[in-house]
């Protein structure tokens, strides 16, 4: 065909703008990749393929610990988050608008609307204040600051899952005398856990990502992943922050494509 | 209403508060609480070393604009505070443009796409946005340093002798910002275009419109919305950006998160950071209140 259709929905150079807009995107984060196998210390010259950063990554004690801090930080986080966010997603859902209805949505959401640097300063001087108080210096502060804006993360998917359920399932256990709450064990759960479990991914992932907040509201020694390496970029940078970041990065695209994965299989269903 | 009935209403009520109380607690404590402290710590007094005294004061909300003399004591305009906010007002409005500017073919092209491959362009955005941002900020950093790709490229193909000083300047932390924040424009954009009808380009295009007349007549009023979602999206968190200016601008080209942060750090004037603290969460408000009165009247008239 040496004359292509006259497509409607084709706007002159707009795929070239797009195809630029995905290359843009993925250089950066390829070279970022690349300079991880790099043998030169220097970053500006190529000296061959080795996985020596990643070894020595693997071997630094403070990067050791800060990933497991980031991991069980995380955990927490979207444990916590994730069962609270569940409670009041069912709360807010399925029911009449009701008074205050408004003020519950506008609370979980907060996170979202509030600069994370306010958040952050309001945490350090409020902490501040516990941490005298009380003198317990340990993990809470960072799981509990976590934990709070991880909740609208998580409630969003699980909502928009309840929502889009069939209610005549649960109607029917009822009409078949199940008691609410077996009925809640039996039906409502079950049809429920795909929105939990990509409700918690996420609140695992967002957590896993935060620097602002941790920043501000550690304590001396309680760096974790993104932390320690912000920490690092004001020093001499090493291809090290570079096998860091791309473990992070691969990390975190199994757990997406896994989210992505899992949410296509309900579409279908 | 029967009384069983607004007995059970109200038992569903009561339910629905129940169930959302931890989630609250939560909030409450490690969130929306906090910012009440905020609010009160602008009004005292700056300790010594750091933290406040107890006074009622207006200096911290004076000293946003204002400095004292150091000779005589007059207020005068504190010009290195006003350029911080002109350099944060202007970047988020210049990577707000941006982002639409390229975001919005981006949007389009990915709509357009078979409904078979259109889920994974639409992956292939929410990857960049779910990826750290730290890791996004470094990667951008490897491109437009000194030594980066962008200089090792342009310096091979003989187009400058001298490697560009992208690095630690507004240019660089306006690059940052787009590269971090355009998949927030682009979502919103996308799920407007994604809802709208192509018939009614196919209806202009018969009715004799030209591709100038179909962009502005039919497209534009139908991407609106995602257009607006998507500003607001990104303005508000380029407005509040500290990583980004962190990595990139080198701690000279400060942004207001960064000028915030200093002033709990070796600035120690904790109340006029509580002060601006406060400042951009009013601007912050003020940006969504009028996003949220655009979309309520958009709604009324569908």
């Amino acid at each position: 065909m040496s004359d292509r259709a006259f497509q409607v929905s084709r706007l002159p150079g707009f795929a070239t703008i797009a195809i630029g807009v995905f290359l843009a995107l993925y250089i950066p984060i390829f070279t970022l990749a690349a300079y991880s196998f790099n043998t030169n210390i220097s970053m500006s010259s190529w000296g061959g393929f080795s996985l020596d950063w990643y070894v020595k990554a693997w071997n630094n004690d403070q990067v050791k610990d800060a990933t497991l801090r980031s991991l069980i930080i995380a955990l927490w986080a979207a444990v916590i988050s994730t069962a609270v966010a569940t409670l009041a997603a069912l709360g807010t859902t399925r029911r009449k608008a009701f008074k205050g209805q408004t003020f519950i949505y506008v609370i979980i959401n907060q996170p979202l609307m509030v600069p994370e640097i306010v958040t952050a300063v309001a945490l350090l001087i409020f902490f501040a204040q516990i941490k005298v108080i009380t003198g317990y210096q340990g993990l809470g502060y960072l799981i509990l600051a976590h934990s709070a804006f991880c909740v609208p993360f998580a409630y969003l998917p699980i909502r928009a899952r309840l929502e889009g359920m069939d209610l005549s399932l649960e109607t029917a256990a009822a009409d078949l005398y199940a008691t609410p709450w077996r009925t809640f064990r039996h039906v409502t759960l079950p049809l429920l856990l795909p929105g939990v479990i990509a409700g918690a991914m996420l609140a695992f992932v967002i957590s896993l990502d935060d620097v602002v907040i941790t920043e501000f509201v550690k304590s001396g020694g309680q760096d974790t992943l993104p932390t320690y390496m912000l920490g690092q970029l004001r020093r001499q940078m090493t291809p090290e922050i570079n096998a860091i970041s791309t473990a992070l990065l691969v990390l975190t695209i199994a757990l997406l494509t896994a989210f992505f994965l899992i949410n296509r299989q309900n579409d279908k269903n | 209403m029967s009384q069983a009935e607004q007995a059970q209403v109200s038992r569903s009520v009561r339910n629905a508060w129940y169930l959302s109380t931890p989630a609250l607690l939560i909030l409450l404590v490690g969130a929306v609480g906090p910012l009440m402290i905020v609010l009160v710590y602008s009004f005292l007094l700056p300790g010594k070393y750091g933290n406040v005294e107890w006074g009622f004061s207006l200096d911290g909300w004076r000293g946003i604009l204002f400095t004292k003399d150091i000779f005589d004591d007059t207020l005068v305009l504190a010009d290195a505070h006003l350029t911080i906010f002109w350099r944060s007002i202007k970047l988020s409005l210049l990577t707000t443009v941006f982002t639409f500017l390229v975001g919005f073919p981006t949007a389009w092209f990915i709509a357009t796409r078979t409904p078979k491959s259109r889920p994974i362009w639409l992956f292939l955005i929410t990857i960049p946005f779910w990826t750290n941002l730290l890791i996004r900020t470094y990667a951008i950093n490897e491109v437009i340093r000194t030594e980066g790709l962008l200089n090792t490229i342009l310096m091979k193909l003989g187009l400058i002798t001298t490697p560009l000083q992208i690095i630690y300047t507004d240019v660089a932390v306006f690059i940052g910002m787009v590269y971090v924040y355009l998949p927030l424009m682009v979502l919103p954009l996308f799920a407007a275009i994604d809802r709208f009808d192509m018939r009614l380009l196919e209806a202009g295009y018969d009715l004799y419109a030209s591709r100038l007349q179909v962009l502005r007549r039919i497209i534009l009023p139908i991407v609106k919305p995602g257009l607006i979602a998507g500003s607001i999206l990104v303005f508000v968190p380029s407005l509040g950006a500290y990583v980004t200016p962190r990595v990139l601008g080198g701690g000279k080209q400060m942004m207001i998160g960064n000028f915030i942060e200093l002033q709990f750090g070796q600035g120690r004037n904790w109340p006029l950071g509580a002060a601006l603290s406060m400042l951009l969460l009013i601007v912050v408000t003020i940006a969504l209140l009028v996003y949220v009165r655009y979309a309520n009247r958009e709604d009324a008239n569908v």
